[in-house]
């Protein structure tokens, strides 16, 4: 057990109760609601393991369908959040990525927040496809998702800088 | 042989993402089908636990608004206690209606308005006798039908989901309906297929129908606020706005029909020899 393992535990299980006992609720004009708990699988080490990573993203999303009543919808835009994370770090920071040291939860450049944008959006249009489940109703799904996006980008990244401020 | 291992090591992790996806995939589309259970939901003990946690301390914020609607509630069923055989003031109450009808009281601890198909969760469970498809009410009117239960919880499908039909009838001249939700504005409600040949007026009353082995008849359900044709059918569409506000709910009964048994069974009985 060394840090980063006890570290990201913290993380999973802060994330969740935020999400459960405040973002859950807000209902902001009547049916927006932040999902920030995807934090837990950006912020997850680079080279960490991707089974662990794919795994606690499973279960991440299962417990907040859980407290939703939402079927499996979480669970199935996480675990491809999960799965498609190393493509959108490859678009964001470049190929060689593995190679730089990427911290997400530092001052806010250009590439950090287009990765931050991209998962954002995916997760969110899983989501919202997933939970209304009809494609007549697509203009409702897309409005939809760039409220919620908006309102979960803004929670997001205020979260990782009032946690760790960048150093000037 | 060796191939196979191969491929299966090079590809662990996509085989382990397609595994896991293929189970929340079929978690969904087990929750969109309509006469199924779901296998996850908020009707059990840990999230029940947390919802009851928050809820304990959530639930001093409107004590003075509930104490209100309970008080309202008692001033109603007292002007039909005092006045007797009126059998015009007794709609608002389920125990007038002749039937085997059992209420028990429940309160409510997460509730949900901003989605297509929204959820309650209540604190009563299989120890307090709730099975699935008992009606829930309001002191206002119908709020929904019992999905799943646990010990001490349950989960109800609200009136605002998509998936939910209930058997309606507008008050004054009987003529039926079916309620449904069309997943927009959390005060409304439509009630669709109703005959060209009723009367209806702004301001007419809805209430539940005859037909429904979960709900008593005439309990209130909303007011018609809108009336369009369907251009297909040539039925009436109604926009009902509901007496209950669904956004704030605390105290809730819910309804046990002691016959459903008995109806279904004979209901299955009559169709099997059909």
């Amino acid at each position: 057990m060394n840090s980063t393992v006890i570290t990201n535990i913290a993380r999973f299980i802060l994330l969740l109760a935020v999400q459960v006992f405040i973002f859950n609720r807000i209902n902001l004009f009547g049916f927006i609601n932040p999902y920030p708990y995807i934090l837990f699988i950006l912020l997850y080490p680079v080279n960490g393991s991707k089974a662990g990573l794919l795994l606690s993203s499973f279960f991440l999303g299962l417990i907040v369908d859980m407290f939703l009543n939402s079927g499996g919808v979480h669970a199935a835009a996480c675990v491809t959040l999960a799965y498609l994370r190393p493509t959108f770090f490859k678009f964001s920071f470049g190929i060689s990525y593995e190679y730089q040291t990427i911290k997400i939860n530092e001052r806010l450049t250009p590439e950090r927040f287009s990765f931050i944008l991209i998962s954002v959006v995916t997760h969110h249009i899983i989501l919202y496809l997933l939970e209304i489940f009809s494609f007549s109703l697509i203009l409702d799904i897309l409005w939809r998702t760039l409220l919620t996006t908006v309102f979960t980008l803004i929670i997001s990244t205020t979260i990782i800088y009032l946690i760790k401020p960048g150093k000037q | 042989m060796q191939q196979i291992f191969n491929f299966i090591f090079k590809n662990s992790i996509l085989l382990l993402f397609l595994l896991l996806l293929g189970i929340s995939l079929s978690l969904v589309i087990q929750s969109h089908s309509y006469h199924r259970s779901r296998s996850v939901t908020s009707a059990n003990a840990v999230s029940g636990y947390v919802y009851q946690k928050i809820n304990d301390v959530e639930q001093y914020f409107s004590l003075k608004t509930e104490n209100e609607k309970l008080a309202a509630e008692n001033a109603e069923l007292k002007k039909i206690l005092y006045n007797g055989k009126d059998s015009i003031a007794t709609t608002t109450t389920p125990t007038a209606v002749t039937g085997n009808f059992v209420v028990t009281q429940s309160r409510v601890i997460s509730n949900s308005f901003g989605k297509r198909d929204n959820y309650l969760t209540i604190n009563s469970g299989t120890n307090d006798g709730v099975k699935r498809d008992m009606g829930v009410v309001s002191s206002l009117g119908v709020i929904g039908i019992i999905e799943n239960t646990s010990k001490n919880y349950s989960t109800v499908i609200s009136v605002l989901n998509t998936r939910i039909k209930l058997d309606a009838k507008i008050k004054k001249n009987n003529h039926f309906g079916t309620l449904k939700w069309d997943g927009k504005n959390a005060g409304f409600a439509l009630l669709t297929e109703v005959p060209r040949l009723a009367e209806v007026n702004k301001g007419d009353t809805i209430v539940t129908g005859g037909r429904s082995v979960i709900f008593p008849e005439n309990i209130p359900i909303g007011k018609i606020e809108k009336v369009f044709i369907d251009k297909k059918t040539n039925y009436y569409t109604l926009q009902i706005r509901l007496f209950n506000d669904m956004t704030s709910l605390d105290h809730v009964y819910i309804i046990e029909n002691k016959d459903i048994q008995e109806i279904t069974t004979l209901e299955a009985q009559t169709t099997a020899n059909e």
